[in-house]
Formats: C-alpha cells, structure tokens, sequence
C-alpha cells in the first residue's frame, strides 16, 4: 500500500486540493474570518498525513507540482499591474512611502523582538527578511549568517497570517481605500497574502503584487543595514 | 491553440527570469525578473494583453493552492522552531499586523490627502 503512495503522482494535488475545498466549504456555511480556506488545507493536509503515517516526501513528490506554478502565477502578477497602472501612476509617492513604512516597520518590530527575548544574532537576521518572498528572504538569510530553513518556515507562517488577518486587519484599523489595503498586505505578507488581496479586488490585488516586488528588493538593502543593530 | 499559446508565453518569461537570475549575482529570484519582463512588454505593447490574459488570469486565481506544499511542509521544519516556538508566534504576530497596519495607514494618509488638494 505505502508503495503505491510513493509511487502516485496525483496523491499530493488530491489531498491538497480536496483540503482547500473542505476549507472553503466550512468558511462558506459557518462564515468565520479564522476559517481560511488556506490554513484550513495545510492543517487538514498535515492531519492526514500524520494519522495515516505517510511521509511528507511521498505527498511533495505529487503536491510539488503545485508549487511548480508558483514562479509563472507570481509572473502573471504584472497583468492586473498594467491594468491598474493609472492608479499607481496617481498615487506612486503614497505606494512608495508606504511600502517604505512597512519595511521599516517589519525590521523595527523584529529588533524590539530581539531585544525582549533575547534572541541570538543569528535568530534575529533569519527573522529581518520575514515579510517578503521566500526566494528572496532564504537569500538574505544564508547572507547575513541566518539559519535559511528557519526563515522559510517563519515567511509561510507570516504569509498565512497575512492571508487569514488581512480582512480583521484593514476592519481594525479603518484601512478601507483599495491602495493602501493592497499595499499593507503585499508588504506584510508578500505572495500569500496577496493572493487574498486579489480575492479583495483588482487594485487591491494589483497593488499587493506590486509590493511583493518592491518591498522584496528594498528589504535586502534593510536587512543588511539593520543586521548591525543587534 | 490560444491555450498553449498563452501558456507557452507565460513559461518562457519564467525561464527567461531564470536566466537572468543565473546572471546577476543578487537574490533576486526568477519570479521578480519574470514580472518586470512581464510588466515592460505589457507597457511598451511588445506583448499584447490578449496574449496572457486568460491563462494569466487562471493562474493567479489559482494560486492559493499552489502555497499548500510549502505549508504542509511546517510539518517537517516542526523541529527547527519548537525550542522558541512561542517567542518565535509572537514576534511574527506583531510583526505582520504592524506592519500591515502602518504601510496601509500611511498609503491611506497620503492618498487622501493628495484626493483633497486637487
């Protein structure tokens, strides 16, 4: 039996697949916010692989092709960009100043973390690049002497909160204009937080896509400035 | 054909940001070359919009989904993090709320205030 799993191509997508519907399912009929259909799928996912003591090599080597298109979706990010290019061009100092803000927000907030507990050196650079990409953020990471496996796992955990907290978020905090929601989110949590940007609307998921990109490569240069500090 | 087309399009592109990532030693990945190829063809009518739209449009759709390996694959980093598990939960729970909170407040700010001058 366990040798046909890991020899099952469709296995992984299935699972996964089948998880994210269960998820969207519960959130349609009970309508909770912290019932997202993505952490929902990893959990259920997770679960079923620990009861049924399948290893998690066996469900990547189907699911890994779920993670293949991740490279050409996050390229197709420039489509709604371009479309929604007159309302960047409009507002560029606002995108700008905000994306700025939330970067030094991102390594504010995680040198005052350090501080308070104690973390060492090298904790606190695998946590600077937190908010942005993971191809981006395991670079910067190995750069600066961080432990790279540490912040991939710490950049899924902050885009999922992101994508779970992005509606409770811009609620709280009175963030109702699309620009500036698509901003906040793209910057906090970068490709899976944009990804519920995009479920929010166009300029919304336009604008979040865009600070993937730009909070990605200024956080490097912040990354590197801020490794002094502690 | 339109399909495969379009797809075929969006493919090269990432391979083309592959190149260039190759190329320019920064950690850059391949993606963000992909959307500034991406985003000058569109602008400069190089590429036309009808050449990506519909597959484009599906992928992006689609991609929730396309995060769920990397998630389940906590399972697997479960013992890097489980020594600070909770300093690690908290510093990453105020991190990202601030963060959301002030790059969206300060964007808000400035867009309005630019809507009230003109």
């Amino acid at each position: 039996m366990m040798d046909f799993f890991t020899q099952s191509v469709f296995f992984g997508v299935c699972l996964s697949l089948a998880c994210y519907e269960a998820g969207a399912f519960l959130k349609r009929k009970l309508g909770y916010a912290f019932l997202n259909p993505l952490l929902i799928s990893i959990v259920l996912s997770i679960g079923v692989l620990l009861v049924t003591h399948i290893d998690y090599d066996v469900y990547y080597s189907g699911a890994k092709y779920l993670s293949y298109l991740l490279t050409p979706a996050t390229i197709c990010l420039a489509i709604p960009l371009y479309e929604q290019f007159e309302i960047l061009k409009k507002n560029v100092q606002a995108v700008i100043a905000g994306i700025v803000s939330g970067i030094l927000t991102s390594v504010g907030t995680i040198l005052l973390c350090a501080v308070l507990f104690h973390f060492e050196h090298a904790e606190y650079v695998t946590f600077l690049p937190k908010s942005i990409t993971t191809a981006i953020g395991m670079g910067v990471s190995e750069q600066l002497g961080g432990y790279p496996s540490i912040t991939a796992a710490v950049i899924i955990i902050t885009g999922v909160l992101g994508n779970i907290l992005a509606e409770p978020v811009c609620k709280i905090f009175r963030i109702t204009d699309p620009v500036a929601k698509g901003i906040g989110i793209g910057s906090a949590s970068h490709a899976i937080g944009t990804s519920k940007a995009m479920e929010m609307g166009e300029v919304e998921g336009a604008m979040s896509g865009l600070s993937i990109a730009v909070a990605g490569i200024i956080t490097v240069f912040a990354a590197i400035l801020f490794a002094g500090f502690y | 054909m339109k399909y495969i087309r379009q797809f075929l399009l969006i493919l090269f592109i990432s391979f083309l940001g592959e190149i260039l990532h190759y190329l320019i030693p920064m950690p850059i990945p391949a993606s963000i070359y992909g959307i500034i190829i991406l985003f000058l063809g569109l602008e400069f009518h190089i590429i036309p919009l009808d050449s990506v739209k519909e597959t484009g449009k599906f992928l992006i759709e689609i991609m929730p989904v396309m995060f769920i390996p990397a998630g389940v694959g906590l399972m697997e980093s479960w013992g890097l993090i489980k020594a600070s598990w909770l300093q690690y939960i908290i510093t990453i729970v105020v991190s990202t709320v601030l963060v959301m909170a002030v790059a969206g407040r300060v964007t808000q700010m400035i867009v309005r205030r630019k809507e009230k001058q003109s």
